[in-house]
């Protein structure tokens, strides 16, 4: 057995793949159409092989009070690794993206969280160089 | 006046370690989310409290006047203000 999918539940899935490949910079993996949503998928261009991330609708009624909690507290849905937390912080700023919180040292990890613009904060981390 | 009244909540609210270290915190970046709170505690004071705890915390230094909060989009963040240990410091300063 192996992890091949990870989720974020997203409240539009064409926004989402504008956050998730235009901004954030994967790219797209499948997109297949399934009525009203789609099965859609990005993975990251350093593994494109490697897990996807699929960006699923969040329409199931009890998703919305859920997210709506966790970005109130700050905590985020999931976490993406980074080999310079520096750079992306100002280069996703730039880009206009949103952070609730800048690159923190964290014991072993410094951390960042950004919000997604599709109802998740989302962490990303780097090891702290030892 | 207000000082005299809420003075026993400001003492309580800062005999306590765990609280005096989120404060710490606020002072190093003011302006955080529970998650980020909760975090620092955890990886730079090794406080394994819950996040329940870490909240009821938050309520008692907000109680007192030393924290308050603030939304901002749909987050909301912890900000410190240290009024209340500025009204205690000019209590006891001397006169002459």
């Amino acid at each position: 057995m192996r992890i091949n999918l990870a989720s974020v539940l997203v409240d539009d899935q064409t926004k989402a793949l504008h956050f998730y490949t235009d901004v954030l910079g994967f790219t797209k993996k499948s997109d297949v159409s399934l009525g009203d949503h789609k099965w859609l998928t990005v993975v990251s261009p350093q593994d494109p092989d490697g897990v996807e991330l699929v960006l699923e609708p969040d329409s199931h009624p009890a998703v919305r009070p859920f997210k709506t909690a966790l970005v109130e507290d700050g905590i985020p849905f999931t976490s993406f690794a980074v080999d310079d937390i520096d750079a992306e912080y100002r280069r996703l700023t730039a880009l206009g993206v949103r952070f609730t919180q800048p690159p923190v040292e964290m014991g072993p990890v410094t951390t960042a969280v950004f919000d997604d613009t599709c109802g998740n904060l989302i962490q990303i981390a780097q090891a702290t160089a030892t | 006046m207000h000082i005299v009244e809420h003075v026993a909540d400001v003492y309580n609210a800062l005999a306590d370690a765990t609280r005096r270290m989120i404060l710490d915190e606020l002072t190093d970046r003011d302006g955080q989310t529970l998650f980020e709170i909760c975090a620092r505690l955890a990886t730079k004071h090794q406080v394994a409290s819950t996040r329940q705890a870490i909240s009821h915390h938050l309520g008692v230094l907000e109680e007192a006047g030393l924290i308050t909060t603030r939304r901002e989009g749909r987050c909301k963040l912890h900000f410190l203000d240290t009024t209340p240990i500025d009204q205690i410091a000019r209590r006891w300063r001397r006169r002459n």
